[in-house]
């Protein structure tokens, strides 16, 4: 890497007895590494480009493709290749004026403001963003591991484990029992585990109507609940809800047997789904970003972790107050963020931040409902500042219209972000 | 009569002024007004039934969200969405969009 050290800048700069407070970036240049090529960290490195080109920007990014969990659930009951969700860097590069370094970030030092590669690149920033997403926590749900995720697939990371628990459906007999497990919140894309049995359940109405599904929760309440369990009761019989007071939550998981544990009893699945707790991604432990809850704490207007200076954090990782761990939250974050670090670097004040979140689910593939919310900062986090969910009894073709809406959405985002 | 042209000078030279100054400069951009494109496309190239914001009338931006949020404009989530912002933003913001070029 050809990039001039600022450590050693400042190093000659003190032998030759000049100020030391002159930033490499007074006139006007600095170094952004983002660690982390999703929603948030794809669209924040381009952002941060676009605002001052002057600024040497690195995103640091372990696959050549990306896989996108929205509408990943249409891909789970065949609805959608799996190749629709897919998206490469080469636009990106082509047209954002960011340098890709194809590899994964294994240290952070925020001392020294160093980035280490698993390729032994050293990368110095000025300010690093960090998007690493959602790990999955396999010490979380007893039984529960990454080799059991291999018969229990997770599928919530989009990619083979998508296809893993699609091909189960397709290979299920009719009348078999698909259960989802459901996770306590947080977790990455709060309405998703319901878009899920919703897509199963249409696919299950459609190809084997003998068959059952299960959701097992482990909270009593969830994202757009009204009008998932109005459309269940409209649509789909053959769905079960148990919430965290009915015994839903699964305690342990017998992989040998197909079966989840609860208090009370043991289901037996013929296609078993278990969504596990998260945590923020591997580099934000690495950075010393998250706190014990495992996610990543950090300043509203800037999105600056309150952990470390110089480190900001964006997306699925962060504790952002009212904001749900969402695609369009990310994308969103990733804009305030990119522009409060340039003006950061510039010496200036940020912007209040003021932030939209619209988060959309299919309950089928022509029947669409949203959550939608404006956040703003009050007492140093971001709080619901107006809207709410789509409305409870309207015509059919409002809910074709945000089904609509919502595949435009997808398209949207992903070409700002992706190219 | 030099007194009103000068002010008719004047008042256009503010304007084209203003004009250069909200050129809609990606760094200009008002709080709140990154967010919209996750849903209204940048790029004229994607198909989506959401419509494009960039190059569109201020003033009718302004007004579609108002009505929107009064409930007078019949929308799925523009509605819901308008709620979030004041008066002062949805100004800031439909001004910025309205000084991109197409």
């Amino acid at each position: 890497m050809a990039h001039a050290s600022r450590r050693h800048f400042l190093r000659s700069g003190a032998a030759a007895g000049a100020l030391l407070s002159v930033p490499a970036f007074a006139q006007g240049s600095g170094r952004v590494v983002v660690i982390g090529g999703g929603f948030a960290g794809a669209t924040c490195a381009r952002f941060v480009k676009r605002l001052n080109a002057k600024l040497a920007v690195t995103l640091v990014e372990t696959s050549r493709t990306f896989t996108a969990c929205p509408f990943s659930n249409e891909v789970i009951v065949g609805l959608r290749d799996l190749k629709a969700q897919q998206f490469g860097y080469d636009k990106f590069a082509a047209g954002s004026g960011v340098t890709i370094a194809f590899a994964t970030a294994n240290a952070v030092d925020a001392q020294k403001r160093t980035v280490t590669l698993d390729n032994g690149t050293q990368l110095d920033y000025d300010r690093l963003i960090v998007a690493p997403g959602t790990d999955l926590r396999w010490d979380a749900l007893p039984g529960y591991t990454e080799t059991s995720a291999e018969r229990m697939p997770h599928a919530w990371k989009a990619g083979p484990q998508t296809q893993l628990l699609r091909s189960q459906l397709e290979a299920m007999a009719d009348g078999g029992t698909v259960l989802i497990s459901a996770p306590a919140n947080p977790f990455r894309c709060p309405p998703g585990p319901y878009e899920r049995a919703s897509l199963i359940a249409y696919y299950l109405k459609a190809k084997k109507p003998k068959s059952k599904i299960i959701v097992l929760d482990a909270k009593d309440a969830f994202s757009k609940q009204s009008l998932f369990q109005n459309a269940w009761k409209e649509l789909y019989p053959n769905l079960e809800w148990v919430g965290l007071s009915k015994g839903g939550k699964v305690n342990s998981v017998d992989v040998g047997e197909m079966t989840l544990v609860t208090d009370f009893e043991r289901y037996k699945g013929d296609v078993v789904n278990v969504i596990p707790p998260q945590k923020a991604g591997r580099i934000a432990d690495l950075a010393r970003v998250t706190n014990n809850t495992g996610w990543c704490p950090i300043n509203p207007e800037t999105f600056e972790s309150t952990l470390q200076p110089y480190i900001h954090v964006i997306g699925d990782a962060t504790i952002a107050g009212a904001m749900p761990k969402s695609a369009f939250t990310a994308n969103a974050q990733a804009k305030v963020c990119a522009a409060a670090a340039v003006k950061l670097l510039a010496g200036e004040k940020p912007d209040e931040p003021l932030l939209i979140n619209t988060c959309y689910s299919l309950v089928a593939p022509d029947y669409g409902i949203s959550v939608a919310n404006v956040y703003r900062r009050k007492d140093g986090v971001l709080v619901d500042a107006g809207g709410g969910v789509s409305p409870l009894n309207v015509s059919a073709s409002f809910r074709a219209q945000e089904a609509a809406f919502a595949n435009g959405w997808f398209r949207t985002i992903t070409a700002e972000v992706f190219g | 009569m030099i007194g009103p042209v000068a002010v008719i000078i004047s008042a256009a030279l503010s304007l084209a002024w203003s004009g250069i100054a909200t050129a809609a400069s990606l760094t200009d951009a008002p709080p709140g007004a990154l967010s919209c494109s996750g849903c209204h496309a940048s790029a004229a190239s994607v198909e989506t039934p959401v419509p494009r914001l960039a190059g569109q009338d201020a003033d009718a931006i302004v007004a579609a969200l108002q009505a929107f949020r009064a409930g007078q404009k019949p929308a799925t989530v523009m509605d819901r969405i308008a709620k979030g912002f004041s008066d002062e933003e949805i100004k800031a913001i439909a001004a910025w969009y309205a000084a991109q070029k197409d």
